[in-house]
């Protein structure tokens, strides 16, 4: 897993509450056994009508939000399936971060164990920093790991609660298996005390 | 000190926990299927890692699979099931094959084999694991990289989460489901009321339900944002259990009811949250949007996002616009191209004798197809076994072989683009059952009825008119 410390990029907004993970990365491309590539298929049914076109009316068509680093969300953003293949997509269509009020608790998790950042904010402040991006133009955001921060757009900082053991496992890129295994004598007399006589 | 069942099983399951860090929490059960797992075991292979415990994993075939027999044409879902049964053996993993008699959808068989007891945590790459908590288990779905880290360590890191009581209060009337009872419950908290919550569901209702019908519930915890939900483990869970073939025997099975019947939340214990839903007044629900919150009774109409306020008025207007649905129609005027009995929801052999009940004698609706799948090879036994087989398919109804089937679209079992299917699943998130399909969720009992009149109908009304 890449460190990741701060990115400052393009953001994107995606204004629609309870984006699920079947959205984010439809059924079809579940079939690949490989981990990666996935970024192309993202939002998929919404990027491409069925002729293949992108869709215009879609948020992220918009070629304000290309080459975006950063998404805005909705609450309850990633809800449903527990495929992991969303956080893979999101990550590779771009995005290093996703900020929204609230995460589905699946998504949530496995977006951190890619290496990718997923910021709670409470509703107020993500509709502010959605207000703050010039949709015109477009607009660019830094978010911070270290110092826990978002910059706006229009330059206020916003600080955000992060969990501490994620945070450090993130800035550090750190292989949580390898880490557990540390651990792997306590496993063992855990199993050892609960075998049966 | 009094403590909630799911308090008693977590801490009976922390390895190891320093202040202020997550647990690291040992899983007793590990399930896993063809789609969530072959980037885990790459991930092994790659770090020269080996399973841990083979022998609490076990595996099976479900969501590629074709319920029609015959082989496996999409070579990318041949691909994905080669390379499980190739994990499978490489690592020393027990695999319920597609064709052993045995497969089935992963949360049907964990309980069907006994493999689902209480007190168990249980976890598998699939959002649905919550279904093994109607036995008193923590149950709850992962991701691969989880997945890999459980296959490599046999445990997981969690932070504890909040903890929820959910007592439904009052009688159910007659005619009703569990399927009514959570999508209800699912209207009135909303499809993100639950996150970062286990769930304990409890009342009379829960206990008077059966275990399949608790994992109706259960599993559908997933669909308003629960971590996980369970039941406290009673006699109707330990009879399900009683002889199958992981329960524990003789001695053993004796020990095990003692430390089972501790399984339940103590007096005085404290939860997070509290939340009574009075189902006396229920009536069998329909969802008409594109999340299982979006739900209203059959004797209602489509709700107007007029009405709706704040970001739920957008989407609500999105759902109409996919739905193809008109505020203020009667839900009973919506006409129907597709029915499907069938998910890890609504599969098991009551769902089946009871969607049965309705049809007998009776005909599908023309311009209607309508498919039975039954969730597991031995549910599919069973119900032959019964004579259940022929009475869906004197009406008309095909009768598949156990598979996901049309839940999520990822066989050959979709609707097309438009086509409306009233369906027993638990999403009807767009393009779930296939690119532009539209899905409406109801019990089982209200898909068969939908299948004979083509549209919906009050399946009470259908029971009293019934010879």
């Amino acid at each position: 897993m890449k460190p990741f410390r701060s990115v400052t990029g393009r953001v994107a907004v995606l204004d629609r509450p309870d984006v699920d993970t079947d959205q984010i990365i439809p059924k079809q491309f579940l079939k690949r056994v490989e981990r990666t590539g996935y970024g192309e298929f993202a939002f998929f049914d919404w990027r491409y009508d069925e002729s293949g076109a992108p869709r215009p009316d879609f948020e992220l068509n918009r070629p304000e939000f290309a080459d975006a680093k950063v998404l805005l969300a909705g609450r309850n953003f990633g809800c449903g399936s527990s495929r992991e293949h969303a956080a893979w997509a999101l990550q590779d269509y771009g995005f290093d971060v996703v900020v929204a009020s609230s995460f589905g608790d699946i998504f949530r998790s496995n977006a951190s164990k890619i290496g990718m950042v997923v910021v709670e904010l409470p509703e107020h402040e993500v509709k502010a920093l959605m207000e703050a991006v010039d949709l015109d133009k477009g607009s660019d955001v830094t978010v911070d790991l270290e110092v826990r921060e978002i910059v706006a757009p229009d330059g206020r900082r916003v600080g955000f609660e992060f969990d501490e053991t994620t945070r450090h496992r993130l800035l550090e890129g750190l292989d949580e298996i390898a880490l557990t295994l540390q651990h792997e004598d306590a496993i063992r007399a855990y199993e050892a005390a609960r075998a049966p006589a | 000190m009094a403590r909630t069942l799911f308090e008693k099983i977590w801490d009976e399951h922390v390895v190891l926990e320093e202040p202020g860090e997550p647990a690291l929490l040992y899983v007793d059960l590990h399930l896993v299927h063809e789609v969530t797992s072959p980037q885990a075991f790459e991930g092994l292979r790659l770090a020269g890692r080996r399973v841990r415990r083979p022998d609490l994993s076990v595996a099976t075939m479900d969501h590629n699979v074709p319920t029609l027999p015959g082989p496996i044409t999409d070579p990318m879902a041949r691909a994905q099931l080669d390379a499980l049964r190739a994990n499978c053996e490489e690592f020393g993993i027990a695999l319920h094959a597609t064709g052993s008699g045995r497969e089935g959808i992963v949360h049907v068989i964990g309980p069907e084999l006994g493999l689902t007891q209480p007190g168990k945590t249980i976890v598998c790459g699939d959002s649905h694991t919550s279904t093994h908590g109607a036995f008193g288990a923590l149950a709850f779905g992962i991701g691969t990289s989880e997945v890999e880290h459980v296959l490599a360590t046999q445990t997981l890191w969690q932070r504890r989460p909040r903890t929820m009581l959910l007592e439904f209060a009052g009688e159910l009337p007659p005619g009703l489901t569990a399927k009514d009872v959570i999508l209800s419950a699912i209207g009135v908290v909303g499809v993100s009321g639950g996150v970062g919550h286990v769930v304990e569901y409890a009342g009379d209702v829960i206990r008077g339900l059966s275990i399949e019908n608790r994992m109706t519930i259960c599993n559908m915890s997933i669909e308003w944002g629960a971590r996980a939900g369970l039941v406290a483990p009673d006699d109707t869970a330990f009879a399900y259990l009683e002889g199958r073939e992981h329960a524990p025997r003789g001695a053993e099975w004796e020990r095990a009811l003692e430390r089972w019947r501790e399984l339940v939340t103590d007096e005085g214990a404290g939860f997070d949250r509290h939340i009574v839903i009075d189902v006396a007044e229920l009536a069998p629900q329909v969802t008409w949007g594109t999340n299982p919150g979006m739900v209203v009774p059959v004797t209602g109409v489509v709700p107007d996002p007029e009405e709706m306020t704040g970001d739920d008025r957008e989407a609500g207007e999105r759902a109409l616009a996919y739905m193809g649905l008109r505020a203020g129609t009667p839900i009973q005027e919506i006409r129907l191209d597709r029915v499907f009995i069938g998910s890890c929801t609504n599969s098991r052999i009551e769902d089946l004798r009871a969607a049965a009940a309705i049809v007998a004698g009776k005909r599908v609706a023309p311009g209607v197809t309508a498919l039975v799948v039954p969730g597991s090879a031995r549910v599919r036994r069973q119900a032959e076994d019964e004579g259940l087989d022929r009475i869906f398919l004197d009406a008309g109804f095909e009768w598949r072989l156990a598979g996901c089937s049309m839940c999520l679209g990822m066989n050959p079992d979709v609707l097309s683009p438009g086509e409306r299917c009233a369906s027993t699943s638990n999403r009807n998130f767009e393009g779930r059952q296939g690119r532009g399909g539209r899905t409406h969720l109801v019990s089982p009992q209200m898909a068969a009825a939908a299948a004979l009149a083509g549209h919906f109908v009050d399946v009470r009304e259908l029971e009293a008119v019934a010879p």
